[in-house]
């Protein structure tokens, strides 16, 4: 493959979390990596230059938890749609989940998904592997293989693993691999049968629902095998506030233990589900006023690291139901960074801080490339302007699947134009 | 009189005013079916269809009377919530019956929020005859015109509800309608059947069955659904029956006026003495008897010559 033509972003503000660095200047790309970063770089003469005046230039953005569907459920999406999804949304690389038919439990899927992103991505994908099985919640994955195959964590998403003596074995046979572990903490017989978050409005509504404690409860056995076990692990999509304070205290016994969020847990809560909306209904559900607040703040101490998206597609085959029937989950990836700039417009983020939840701190957490724009990094960069508002119109996106819960929402800014590998994987067009 | 609405999916956001006209006009009704020919051509031409996703037999009946009465041709259709399963969904039933251009589906579902997609999904008036755990507003109504021919007004009485208040769509129509009219309502059950900050309802919770009968003007019991001893939410039936059952020992506490409601079928010996249930403070059968007035008047204010 040829190598695309260098590219010189001139006169962006450079918001780089590796190193803090938050300056005007110009960033170089040239041979798949960054090659200079500075104030005043002059152009190779075959180079693209491009006016970034007004707009950030960031290190591409890491979404590390996603489900691409591929392979099983290309109806919804599949890892070309996926990846041009985050593509459009700044996205560089996405973990893709394993709850894929087959599951992502052997090197022969992982292969698959790593071969189909090369052929027909838009950005890097990182797979994550099943911790049982058929995500059955009976015996161990061949985790040794599925990290060699490529695999960066294991996890059960979706599908929790109930038996906690399995999960000790799981994090302790992980740890021996490097490998993290993310955990999706439901304690089942908790949240069995119920549809949105317990409270008042699931009360009027007439819905069944889903305690936080059914969260809490598990993020504190979970926090609490890695405190026994010493492994790397991970929460996922933290909604609630007392999952934020049970990592807050793993985090200051010292375990090696992160969580992330998503957007929509920071940008919404149960009321939102409004008249039976399907597009508000995931899982964990959209908990109350005072849990958003509260994940709110936890992002912004650094409490929760990182924020990702959790990106469900769906189709109008598991979505136009009634609620109850309705599948949980929501797209993520074309919305998450305008969510998030909402943020920093509230002065909760600053600029870099957003940057670095979205880019450089899943990074760190799986071991992965990016986050940076050092020279000599990957050529992993977005652009974006954060004074472009713009409405949310799921006709327009480029997942398959329209179940985003911001349809309508004004956001006050986007990705203009994302390169991965030094190659334009978006460019927005006026 | 007219409804400024085009459904009638639940009592949430219906003004005293419109509850009024409702109860007004079922009054007005009522004596046709006193008459010896029970029928006026009112909606003749017509056609209303009975949506049933879950069994019912004295709503669909009530509904189908109410239909019959004002002259408009009914059509039931009973779906079975297995026929998810067989690849129809709730759109795609309720477009095929659309093609027949009906001017108003009552439909009942087993979940909470189903009648609000069909309004979203199609043009024709709905009517929820009970929604999951949701509402039922047409037992709602039903039961404030019981209370207002009972007691002559709908404001400033204490209303107790007792028995499963977190399952039930009664409840929640009675709690609502009943607080629009400017009444109190208490909540009594077990705790298990409480639903979760139920007193956003805006309703108090009582501490005893002796507290919530006591000063009550209106007591209405709940039935108790056998699949809730399945999921251990209560004991037995026994304890269920000594504990949370009305009996003649009650209502010797009880105000001397007070009525006894329940919106059937009756679990007898559970939720309800016999003694109580067939007594002279009783108003089961007017409920009824209610009901098609009731219902009637939905018909009637949704379809009729002054329907917006």
């Amino acid at each position: 493959m040829s190598q695309p033509r260098p590219i010189l972003l001139k006169g962006g503000r450079l918001l780089c979390p590796a190193s803090g660095i938050d300056e005007t200047g110009d960033l170089l790309l040239d041979q798949g990596r960054i090659a200079a970063m500075g104030g005043e770089l002059d152009a190779p003469a075959d180079a693209e230059i491009i006016d970034c005046a007004g707009k950030w230039v960031a290190p591409g953005l890491i979404d590390m938890h996603v489900h691409l569907r591929e392979p099983g459920h290309e109806y919804k999406e599949d890892i070309a749609s996926g990846t041009a999804a985050a593509a459009a949304g700044g996205f560089t690389a996405v973990c893709s989940m394993p709850n894929t038919d087959p599951v992502n439990d052997s090197a022969a899927v992982t292969e698959m998904i790593l071969e189909r992103a090369r052929a027909v991505g838009s950005c890097r994908v990182y797979p994550v592997g099943a911790i049982t099985p058929g995500l059955k919640g009976q015996g161990l994955s061949q985790m040794a293989e599925l990290k060699d195959a490529g695999c960066v964590a294991v996890s059960d998403d979706g599908h929790p693993v109930s038996d906690s003596r399995l999960l000790r074995r799981a994090m302790e046979y992980a740890s021996g691999f490097g490998l993290p572990v993310i955990c999706h903490s439901e304690e089942l017989s908790l949240s069995a049968g119920g549809a949105m978050h317990e409270g008042p409005v699931a009360t009027a509504l007439g819905l069944p629902g889903i305690p936080a404690e059914a969260e809490v409860a598990a993020v504190e056995r979970d926090l609490t095998l890695a405190g026994l076990t010493g492994a790397r692990v991970h929460i996922a999509h933290i909604s609630c506030a007392g999952s934020v304070a049970a990592l807050a205290r793993a985090r200051e016994a010292g375990w090696a233990v992160s969580g992330e969020t998503a957007p929509h847990y920071l940008a919404l809560c149960d009321q939102d589900v409004g008249e039976y909306d399907t597009h508000r209904k995931m899982n964990p559900p959209l908990r109350s006023q005072a849990d958003r607040q509260a994940v709110r703040q936890g992002l912004a101490a650094g409490i929760i690291q990182a924020v990702a998206t959790d990106h469900a597609p769906h189709s109008v085959l598991e979505k136009e139901l009634e609620f109850g029937f309705a599948a949980f989950g929501v797209t993520g990836m074309e919305t998450a960074l305008g969510v998030m700039l909402e943020l920093v417009e509230e002065h909760l983020l600053t600029p870099l801080e957003m940057i670095e939840r979205l880019s450089a701190a899943p990074a760190r957490l799986l071991g992965l490339p990016g986050g940076s724009l050092t020279a000599g990094g990957p050529a992993d960069v977005v652009v974006m302007d954060p004074k472009a508002a713009w409405t949310v119109d799921p006709a327009k996106m480029r997942s398959k699947s329209a179940n985003t819960a911001f349809a309508g929402r004004k956001l006050p800014g986007r990705a203009m134009l994302t390169v991965c590998g030094g190659k334009v994987t978006f460019r927005l067009e006026d | 009189m007219s409804l400024k609405r085009r459904h009638m999916l639940g009592l949430h956001g219906v003004s005293a005013e419109e509850i009024t006209t409702v109860l007004d006009t079922a009054e007005s009704l009522k004596e046709i079916s006193a008459r010896p020919i029970k029928k006026v051509p009112t909606l003749r031409g017509k056609t209303i269809v009975h949506f049933f996703y879950e069994a019912s037999t004295r709503t669909r009946t009530s509904f189908e009377i109410a239909a019959k009465r004002l002259s408009a041709d009914t059509v039931s259709l009973s779906a079975s919530t297995s026929s998810i399963t067989k690849g129809e969904t709730l759109i795609d039933t309720a477009k095929n019956l659309l093609a027949m251009s009906p001017d108003l589906i009552v439909m009942r579902h087993s979940q909470s929020g189903a009648p609000h997609l069909l309004a979203r999904h199609i043009p024709c008036s709905i009517i929820n005859a009970g929604d999951g755990a949701h509402e039922h507003p047409s037992q709602g109504l039903l039961d404030l015109m019981t209370i207002r021919r009972a007691k002559g007004r709908l404001d400033g009485l204490k209303v107790s509800i007792i028995g499963d208040i977190s399952h039930s769509r009664v409840a929640r129509s009675d709690i609502i309608g009943l607080n629009t009219m400017g009444s109190q309502v208490t909540v009594y059950g077990p705790r298990t059947l409480m639903p979760p900050a139920v007193e956003s309802l805006g309703v108090s919770v009582a501490g005893s069955m002796e507290e919530a009968v006591n000063e009550a003007d209106v007591i209405i019991m709940l039935r108790v659904q056998q699949e809730r001893l399945t999921d251990v939410l209560f004991p037995t039936l026994r304890e269920y029956a000594q504990r949370f059952g009305l009996g003649s020992k009650h209502l010797k506490a009880a105000k001397p006026d007070v009525v006894i409601m329940h919106p059937g079928p009756i679990n007898r010996g559970v939720e309800l003495s016999p003694e109580v249930a067939d007594g002279p403070q009783s108003l089961i059968l007017d409920q009824v008897a209610n009901g098609v007035a009731v219902r009637m008047a939905l018909l009637y204010l949704l379809l009729g010559p002054e329907a917006s």
